[in-house]
């Protein structure tokens, strides 16, 4: 078989599409934070790792306890039990806890992976996750860089289970308000005010004024302003101990649904590519049928 | 009539220097978490003789109650508590005795109708009519319903009063139960313990006796600001709770390091109580763990007295320990026998395929005389 | 041209061969084993985890089962699209391969999803679509595909319910809705074409949401592209296999010529493939990652190599020998193998979550099922090609194993 001009053009045309949509992936706009985005800032320096904030949480969202021995409630990791955790940093640099739990991120991937919009940003930008349309396909797992959806692996009914800012706390929906005093309960309950809430930019000044004022104290970078497109939870650390000792990882700041959504959305903008690939191929395909009809060859698949 | 009260102070309530009597009606209101108004008010109703009256009972007790009421620590703080409040009828502490006692106690009933605080010691027997119980020919039974017909606030104050304490012990021959089951209906301030904190008592009678209110009760008649917590969630030997610090065996070296006695059969983490904050006798640490002893549970219900003396409880309400996880959390490596597995399929679909290979190869009739390939 | 290769026949023969009870058994047991997975849930019987939530089933079942699917894809391009009716023998054993295997991969779905009983609420619940998601894409133009390539297998079924020893209510209902069917074709046809394209090539924009996690080799805005170009590849190296073996084992002619002449098409698709690959990496400036003495070096250019020998086989001088056929056999197990290796490496082998997590690596329960499944589908295959007119030529006088 020789490949014909008609036919190479064809190939040429086809792979020249697919590779223009990739090229042009960066179609995608950078989002900012609601305008009234909320957020929680920790500062390490400040946790003295009582794990009220473990405690507190867990009470709040009604989640079972992490009993691996029957006396305490050791959770080792964020899991479908646990969506809010303190660890331990100890190394040459010095000693750290770190609270870990869901970044709600400006653009987050969880969101734009969910087919039916389990994840979503609602109200101030608080990242939530609402049952009722969950297939329970995890790629919401695969696109978190920091790992935080959990699974209910042992469950014939899983959930997805992260931190929430208690916006789905026992008594209310998941668009219900906060807790009585407005507040997700760990940073209700922090005892030294390591971690607190409040609106983002006022949470964002304060962190970099606190870099200013103490330079000795922190690291000079406020963790998640820009991180993946921006988190609306902002970390602090000691001077000397860096933040993916932590358990932060390092990482760049075009957020993680740019490309592959800049991608699709470029290729399939308005759907018109394919509707009218779809009309080319099915003129060929008409053509094609017309010419085996006259030749006497088969008809059908 | 009233009959007088025991008085051992040689001019009664005004010998007391005045700002000692603030000061002490003060932390009086303090011990029982009333606001600092209240001490002047209670100072206010004791100098112009207002004072509340109070009918005690007693039922199926050891008097340990009243006993430990008598030993609040300020000097002569039992003259004032008899003067805050008037103590018209109470068996142990009353001079009257025999019917003249209970002439009082009808008297008082008569005269302070409707406004007089009630205040039940001991359980009340139930079996046979409640025989095991009389006094002037009435049972408990009788009684304890008599007087708290017209009471203005009942108080339940002991573990027999509240919930049936010793005498309720399995196989309670005596059939003993506790005030609010006897009194069905009405509301019956409980003050369970063994004894009972003399301030948890002070602070509901003075509270009422002052404002004409009662604290924030739970679901068990108890006021919330003693019996809100369990020992565990107060206790001083918590770090070594959380950090696993157990005594083993009496005497030993935890022992003697004040460690967590919840290995020997401590209640605390089943015990609503506050004997940790308010210590007894005035003494500091004069409480069971405070001096290695583990806490029995005495103020709760189904604990005290029911379970073993050193029978672990479980943990319902568990918070985490004092260790940390680490940053990167270590886990399981994957199963050598599912590794075989797949490498053998992979292995046996590659020479697979070069078997099949070999095979399609070969030529089929159809096909040879057709050109070959 | 025709006349050489005869009408679509069925293969006739017993069903219940060695073979096939084998088959039946894999899947019988595969699905008592469903049945346990979904009471426990997918914790106790597979390893997958918070690290790892994609494993076995996805890469294999799903992403690769599903373009080892697409030779019917392939074939139709050929067919309709460069109008090369040459091709047509082959298309009907390749849209049945094509339906089995986006059945199976459908099915490998469900059993991988936690709450699947809510999946009906996706192709009715339009409004709640989230646009920004690829997987949306995917899962709808697998949905529909799916159902094409099932209607498109329509006329094999009408054809034997037609003939005259068959039910007279399966006969009438066939003679009603043949012609219906005939007329509707061809937009169907086209939407067999447009639907895989589609899928396809967001199969790999897909993974890409992994972000970080993925190995920067396979993190590029080109996967999509090599999604779909290797897909082609496989599906028509699968259709070279599958119709080499079935015609060997059931004695039909074998149709060497026309599958000999797929080697032009399948050399240009995989040089396209390799030069993209490598044009890529050398543009992304990631060529150092290639070199690296580490277990992704090893992967990429084992892809490569998978893509590229086979080309470099199929572009020797044919020795007009029975070589030729071994030949075209091994470049075309070389190139499926490289395509699911590509499909491996970017779902499993290159997705790294982090220092937290180990390795991910299969339980035997999942390797178990995802024997079950393909023996499902070897099953059915076998069932339909012996009851129902796929395979072309005369049959031979001995009777198949």
């Amino acid at each position: 078989m020789k490949i014909s001009r008609r036919g190479a053009f064809k190939v040429a045309a086809f792979g020249a599409a697919t590779a223009a949509g990739a090229r042009k992936a960066e179609a995608r706009e950078k989002k900012e934070a609601p305008a009234d985005a909320t957020g929680m800032l920790y500062d390490a320096t400040m946790c003295i790792g009582c794990k009220a904030c473990v405690s507190a949480c867990r009470r709040a969202n009604s989640l079972e306890m992490e009993a691996h021995s029957r006396l305490y409630d050791d959770p080792i990791d964020l899991s479908a039990n646990t969506a809010n955790i303190i660890k331990f940093y100890e190394g040459e640099d010095g000693t750290s806890f770190i609270k870990q739990q869901c970044m709600h991120c400006i653009d987050p991937a969880c969101a734009s992976a969910c087919m039916m919009g389990s994840f979503q940003k609602r109200q101030n930008g608080i990242v939530t996750w609402k049952p009722e349309r969950c297939i329970g396909c995890r790629y919401c797992q695969v696109a978190c860089p920091f790992n935080i959806p959990k699974f209910e692996w042992n469950s014939a009914t899983p959930a997805m289970v992260k931190c929430q800012m208690c916006l789905a706390k026992a008594g209310t929906t998941n668009d219900g308000q906060l807790n009585e005093v407005g507040q997700p309960a760990c940073t209700e309950v922090c005892p030294r005010a390591a971690v607190i809430y409040g609106p983002y930019e006022e949470l964002k000044a304060e962190a970099l004024r606190r870099i200013a004022e103490n330079p000795d104290r922190y690291e000079d970078h406020v963790y998640g302003l820009d991180e993946v497109g921006g988190t609306q939870v902002l970390y602090l650390t000691a001077k000397g101990i860096p933040f993916s000792k932590l358990g932060l990882p390092e990482l760049g700041t075009e957020s993680v649904p740019a490309l592959p959504v800049g991608l699709q959305h470029t290729i399939y903008k308005g759907f018109i590519a394919p509707v009218a690939v779809y009309g080319v191929i099915a003129g060929l395909v008409w053509r094609s049928r017309r010419q085996y009809d006259k030749a006497g060859e088969e008809v059908g698949a | 009539m009233v009959l007088p009260t025991l008085d051992s102070s040689p001019s009664g309530l005004m010998s007391v220097d005045r700002r000692d009597f603030v000061k002490v009606c003060s932390m009086a209101a303090a011990a029982v978490g009333l606001p600092a108004e209240a001490a002047a008010k209670f100072a206010e109703n004791a100098a112009q003789g207002l004072k509340p009256s109070v009918i005690w009972l007693h039922n199926q007790e050891c008097t340990g109650c009243t006993e430990s009421l008598l030993r609040t620590h300020h000097p002569a703080l039992d003259e004032l508590i008899l003067d805050l409040i008037s103590l018209d009828y109470h068996e142990t502490l009353m001079v009257a005795a025999g019917h003249q006692a209970e002439e009082v106690r009808r008297a008082t009933m008569e005269q302070h109708k409707g406004s007089y605080i009630l205040v039940i010691e001991g359980a009340i027997p139930m079996k046979q009519d409640g025989i095991f119980c009389k006094i002037g020919g009435q049972t408990s039974i009788e009684l304890v319903r008599e007087v708290a017909e017209h009471a203005g606030a009942i108080i339940a104050i002991g573990s027999c009063a509240s919930w049936g304490g010793i005498p309720s012990a399995a196989p309670n021959p005596t059939g003993a139960v506790g005030a609010p089951t006897l009194l069905e209906g009405k509301t019956v301030v409980t003050i369970p313990g063994c004894p009972s904190n003399p301030y948890n008592f002070l602070g509901v009678a003075l509270q009422y006796a002052t404002f004409g209110t009662l604290p924030e009760l739970d679901a068990l008649a108890r006021p919330k600001f003693a019996y809100g917590r369990v020992i565990h969630e107060h206790c001083p030997r918590r770090a070594h709770f959380d950090a696993g610090r157990f005594v083993k065996e009496f005497g030993d070296d935890g022992h003697r390091q004040g460690w967590c006695l919840y290995e020997m059969g401590c209640k605390g983490p089943v015990t609503h109580a506050n004997c940790s904050t308010l210590n007894f006798g005035g003494v500091d640490d004069a409480w069971p763990i405070g001096i290695g002893a583990p806490c029995f549970g005495c103020t709760e219900e189904g604990v005290g007295f029911t379970l073993g003396k050193f029978e672990t409880v479980e943990i319902t309400d568990a918070t985490p320990p004092s260790t940390y996880p680490p940053i990167f959390t270590q886990r399981d490596g994957p199963n050598p026998w599912a590794t075989m597995a797949l490498g053998g399929i992979i292995g046996g679909a590659i020479g697979g395929g070069i078997i099949a290979a070999k095979k399609v190869s070969q030529p089929s009739e159809d096909e040879i005389g057709l050109g070959g390939v | 041209m025709n006349n050489q290769h005869g009408k679509p026949t069925p293969i006739g023969g017993p069903i219940m061969t060695p073979v096939m009870k084998i088959c039946l058994g894999l899947a019988a047991v595969s699905g008592l084993m469903l049945i346990f997975r979904f009471l426990v849930g997918l914790g106790p019987v597979t390893n997958l985890t918070d690290g790892h939530p994609w494993g076995l089933w996805i890469a294999f079942d799903v992403v690769t089962g599903t373009a080892l699917a697409c030779g019917g894809y392939a074939i139709a391009l050929l067919i309709y699209v460069f109008n090369k009716g040459k091709y047509h023998p082959l298309i009907r054993s390749a849209i049945l391969t094509s339906a089995l295997g986006y059945t199976l991969g459908a099915v490998g779905v469900m059993i991988d999803l936690g709450r699947p009983w809510l999946t009906w609420k996706l192709p009715i619940f339009f409004w709640t679509w989230n646009l920004d998601s690829v997987q949306l894409e995917v899962a709808l133009c697998i949905m529909l595909y799916t159902a094409v390539l099932w209607i498109e297998m329509a006329p094999v079924f009408l054809e034997r319910w037609e003939t005259e020893d068959s039910k007279p209510k399966l006969q009438a209902f066939a003679k009603k809705w043949t012609p219906i069917l005939m007329k509707a074709m061809p937009w169907l046809i086209a939407l067999g074409i447009v639907l895989p394209t589609m899928h396809q090539s967001s199969l790999g924009s897909m993974i890409l949401l992994a972000g970080p996690k993925l190995h920067p080799l396979w993190l590029t805005g080109w996967l999509p592209f090599f999604f779909l170009i290797s897909c082609i590849a496989m599906g028509y190296g699968m259709v070279v296999l599958e119709t080499m073996w079935s015609r060997t084992v059931y004695s039909r002619y074998r149709e060497t010529s026309i599958l000999t002449a797929l080697s032009p098409a399948m050399v240009v698709v995989l040089l396209v493939w390799v030069a993209a690959r490598l044009l890529n990496i050398l543009a992304a400036g990631k060529i150092g990652y290639a070199f690296q003495l580490d277990r992704f070096a090893i992967l990429f250019w084992l892809e490569i190599l998978l893509f590229l020998a086979p080309a470099i086989i199929l572009m020797m001088k044919p020795t007009r020998s029975d070589k030729d056929r071994g030949r075209l056999f091994i470049a075309s197990g070389m190139m499926v193998t490289g395509g699911m290796l590509l499909r491996f490496t970017a779902y499993w082998f290159a997705y790294n979550p982090g220092q937290h997590w180990n390795l991910y690596f299969p339980s035997l329960f999942e390797i178990f099922v995802t024997v079950g499944l393909v023996a499902a589908e070897v099953a059915a295959f076998m069932y339909i090609i012996k009851r129902f007119p796929i395979l072309t030529g005369r049959p031979s006088a001995a009777l198949p194993t």
